[in-house]
């Protein structure tokens, strides 16, 4: 009967229910010999190395390949012998010299010999991707690179188009561009002469502590342990990172102990774990750098007291002090903290005042512009929090909200008036940053400088391009230090830029793990230091 | 009469009933033979043919003029904001982006007439690799929360139907407004800090546990792409209990939505049915009154709960993109917003093929059930 059949259903139901209800307790926990990390990952675009530059990508192939020479996660900023054992460079100053690492094996089985190294910087350069502006800076070309970069028996010799502060090549070879790949296996899955690019794009062929086992795009990856690493095999067999858009799940999924490690959790999130025995909190400072940058082409942000009043009317400390806590610090020169010639100078603080008196000096009376900004909260709520404080001096401000592409593609093409947005260094040099914020060899349209700020912006830079330029041919570190301590004095004075913060991550992690490095300022994450007690 | 058009209860004129029609003249029906029967049968298949071509051709067109009319800039999507202006150039020219709008549009569609639907530019995956990924994840969702919400919501409706202003009715109403009411990303989170977060009667985020997971992909093959079909069908019943345990909440939280709409058109449905007079001839002909609701009220709506349930199915199957955010379940909506934002419009295209599939079987469906069901509608055929 229909009544009979109704009650079969429901009992049926409650079974169904029961048997999904039931088991979840006995299940939760990672595995000891896993490491779970909820990030997000939906930034990757691509996994070869001449082609990955984006953050959640570059973590992963930073412990899947290795580089000639490389940074202590224990020690960031020194460098250490990665696939080369000792390097020099010759009295020309042009001419390095690499000695390679013996008895090194890929994840395939191929060893590791200096025709891979010079292969896989040679191809970095023909494939011309977006981080190859890291190598080709030296003068490589990809008609010119074969002869400059050259495998001799067990060294690789390479030679830069003038004398370069050796740190600084050296320092480039420490990025993910310049990571060694297998040179037979890449070209065992050649297409069409691609040098192995299209599966590359999709598939590791490296040295490092990992190999990837499994990657679902913006859905998770795992690497696993490379039995025969040379530094010696990780503590973590395996390493399982899930994408998890939502800070609020990631810090469910942390305090239930169902991952490890969370990395995107927001300050209200890591306030809220603080007091859980269970979980710690470590604060890395990073390398990115929020600022706002005035477009030279729209006046009155072209006149020189406007500028300055303008970095007076930002509310550093209030900003910092609330809905930015935990996540950035007050940082108002463009070298991060951590980088060669880094400084701490804070010339600048909220002063309405002194900012109406420096736009009345300027002869200029209240003023409509436009900040545009990317669709993400925090940096919402910094240009709200700008265009409260604009308006005490006059300056009426409407928020241009988008998505980050089509800011950025704004921006690239000169059509912003103010520019909120952050910057992250491409390697552990000074002239990573240097190079964009301060330096602009030409102005013009036509030029189409997009990757360079400063050409963005339509500033010509005049005071401090010569210094740049000098600085990175500069061989004696003291000097080069103190080369852009003043550059950045100058830059804080006279740039049409305003750095306002630095990013800090806090990453929050249950007790057990010890070792896990984000990469401070200078680099990416680190799994294979992680063990879990 | 088309699809998803409600079958009414008008009685028949008593003319049309004796089989007479309005004209003089009769018309003569055609004959009947095998030839002409095969005759028909193509011809219906032809017609469909060229309604699911033009629905599909309208549908690609106008998605894809969207596409590349929004100020989204899938190059820069690529090539990140470092990029040289020759290696933006030379990105553009390789994805074919420089061509005329016309031009880029035929070749897409030629391609995907042969299968290849195009090359996602955020995964470097083809789009029909991804497809089948991301769409059984939500089939999975939206099947479970549908079957849920129907279990749910029919018997609500009709129970509220059945007691018109009483408190049950009223509670049930009010239930389903909460439903249309609540954020489902606030009720999301609640969920899954009530019942995984304080009570641990659930899983967590994500389709599976890391060590199921991690089985999963290594030892179950791969049939449908769901995992509840494939680990029962590979009889890990590990894995099947942990995915059920996992998709239990996220399902609850959709088909809530689901119940509270079957429920409401249910209720409206049945109330309508029971004012007729054929409700009370029942009665008076000395039926038990749960007949007279269950089987002869409750069939009679059957054609318009059929097309409602559809449509609550359909609109599930296109994801849900607060809830797979929530629950970090990687299914269809999430992978057509992400596609959106950076104008990935091979994997939007995809993403809208296979939801125009959906919609359009789902139509058929219904069309075939309609012909089951009531016994007109196979007379009309």
């Amino acid at each position: 009967m229909f009544q009979e059949r109704l009650r079969g259903l429901a009992a049926a139901l409650t079974l169904g229910l029961g048997l999904g209800l039931g088991v979840a307790p006995a299940m939760a926990g990672t595995p000891d010999n896993v490491l779970v990390i909820a990030d997000k990952i939906d930034d990757i675009v691509s996994l070869d190395p001449a082609e990955s530059f984006e953050f959640s990508g570059n973590d992963m192939l930073n412990n899947i390949y290795d580089t000639l020479v490389e940074l202590d996660p224990n020690n960031l900023g020194p460098l250490v012998p990665g696939l080369a054992e000792s390097w020099s460079v010759a009295d020309d100053g042009r001419t390095y010299t690499f000695v390679m690492r013996k008895g090194v094996k890929f994840h395939s089985g191929n060893p590791v010999t200096a025709e891979d190294a010079a292969w896989s910087l040679q191809r970095a350069v023909k494939l011309n991707k977006t981080p190859s502006f890291i190598l080709t800076q030296f003068g490589f070309t990809p008609e010119n690179v074969d002869e400059r970069i050259r495998a001799e028996g067990d060294k690789v010799i390479i030679t830069t188009d003038k004398k370069y502060a050796p740190s600084f090549f050296y320092y480039c070879l420490t990025a993910v561009v310049a990571s060694i790949v297998d040179k037979k296996e890449a070209l065992a899955h050649e297409q069409d002469g691609d040098m192995g690019y299209n599966w590359l794009k999709t598939h590791s062929a490296g040295s490092g502590a990992y190999r990837l086992a499994l990657y679902k795009p913006s859905d998770s990856y795992i690497l696993e342990a490379n039995k025969t690493y040379w530094r010696g095999a990780p503590a973590m067999e395996k390493v399982f990172v899930r994408h998890v858009a939502e800070p609020a799940t990631q810090r469910l999924l942390l305090e239930k102990g169902d991952v490890d490690i969370a990395r995107k959790l927001t300050p209200v999130d890591i306030e809220g774990v603080k007091g859980n025995p269970d979980i710690k909190v470590n604060d890395e400072v990073r390398g990115r750098i929020m600022y706002i940058a005035l477009n030279q082409k729209v006046p009155p942000l072209d006149n020189p007291k406007v500028i300055e009043a303008i970095k007076y009317l930002i509310d550093y400390d209030g900003m910092a002090g609330s809905f930015l806590k935990g996540a950035y610090v007050v940082h108002q020169a463009f070298l991060p903290k951590g980088f060669l010639g880094a400084i701490d100078d804070r010339p600048y603080k909220l002063d309405i005042e002194k900012a109406k008196a420096l736009l009345e000096e300027a002869g200029v009376g209240p003023f409509k512009v436009r900040i545009f900004v990317r669709n993400d909260q925090q940096r919402l709520e910094m240009a709200q929090s700008l265009q409260n404080t604009f308006a005490k001096a006059g300056i009426t401000v409407e928020l241009r909200v988008g998505t980050g592409k089509e800011i950025l593609g704004q921006y690239r093409a000169r059509k912003h008036e103010i520019y909120l947005g952050a910057w992250g260094p491409d390697y552990p040099d000074p002239h990573t940053n240097a190079s964009t914020f301060a330096w602009n060899p030409d102005n013009s349209d036509e030029a189409k400088l997009t990757g360079i700020l400063a050409w963005r912006n339509a500033w010509p830079a005049k005071e401090t391009t010569p210094l740049v330029e000098a600085a990175v041919v500069e061989r004696d570190t003291d000097k080069r230090r103190a080369m852009y301590e003043k550059i950045q004095r100058i830059h804080q004075k006279v740039s049409p830029f305003a750095e306002m913060f630095q990013a800090i991550e806090q990453v929050a992690m249950r007790r057990n793990v010890e070792g896990f490095v984000a990469g401070g300022s200078i680099h990416s994450a680190f799994y294979w230091t992680v063990k879990k007690n | 009469m088309g699809p998803f058009e409600r079958r009414g209860t008008r009685p028949a004129s008593a003319k049309e009933e004796a089989g007479l029609s309005s004209n003089t003249t009769t018309t003569t029906l055609p004959p009947d033979d095998i030839s002409h029967r095969l005759w028909r049968l193509a011809r219906d298949a032809l017609r469909l043919l060229v309604m699911l071509a033009t629905t599909f051709l309208g549908l690609l067109a106008i998605t894809f003029f969207i596409g590349r009319v929004v100020p989204i800039d899938p190059v820069l999507a690529i090539v990140g904001e470092r990029a040289t202006q020759e290696q933006y150039e030379a990105a553009r020219h390789a994805l074919g982006l420089d061509r005329p709008l016309i031009v880029q549009f035929l070749i897409y569609v030629k391609d995907a007439a042969t299968g290849n639907f195009g090359t996602s530019l955020l995964t470097a995956k083809p789009v029909l690799d991804d497809i089948g990924r991301v769409f059984p994840a939500t089939l999975e969702l939206a099947t479970i929360a549908t079957v849920l919400g129907v279990l749910l919501g029919v018997p609500a409706g009709v129970i509220a139907a059945t007691r018109p202003g009483t408190l049950v009715d009223q509670i049930i109403r009010i239930v389903g407004l909460m439903g249309y009411s609540m954020p489902v990303f606030w009720l999301g989170l609640m969920g899954l800090l009530i019942f995984y977060g304080e009570l641990g009667w659930v899983g967590g985020p994500g389709r599976l546990d890391t060590f199921q997971e991690m089985m999963f992909e290594s030892e179950v093959p791969r049939h449908t792409g769901m995992i509840l079909i494939d680990s029962a069908l590979a009889g890990a019943w590990d894995i099947f209990r942990n995915a059920l345990s996992h998709i239990v909440l996220p399902a609850g939280v959709l088909a809530y939505y689901s119940m509270a709409y079957i429920s409401r058109m249910t209720r409206s449905f049945m109330m309508n049915e029971l004012s007729q007079e054929y409700v009370t001839t029942a009665r008076v002909k000395g039926l038990p009154e749960w007949r007279v609701v269950w089987v002869h009220a409750l069939g009679n709506t059957l054609v318009p709960l059929v097309t409602v349930i559809a449509l609550s199915y359909a609109n599930l199957l296109e994801g849900s993109v607060l809830t797979e955010t929530v629950f970090a379940w990687p299914g269809l909506g999430l992978y057509i917003t992400n596609a959106l934002m950076s104008a990935d419009m091979a994997a939007v295209m995809g993403g809208t093929i296979i939801v125009g599939a959906a919609f359009i079987l789902l139509n058929m469906a219904s069309d075939i059930l309609y012909r089951l069901i009531d016994p007109r509608a196979r007379a009309a055929a």
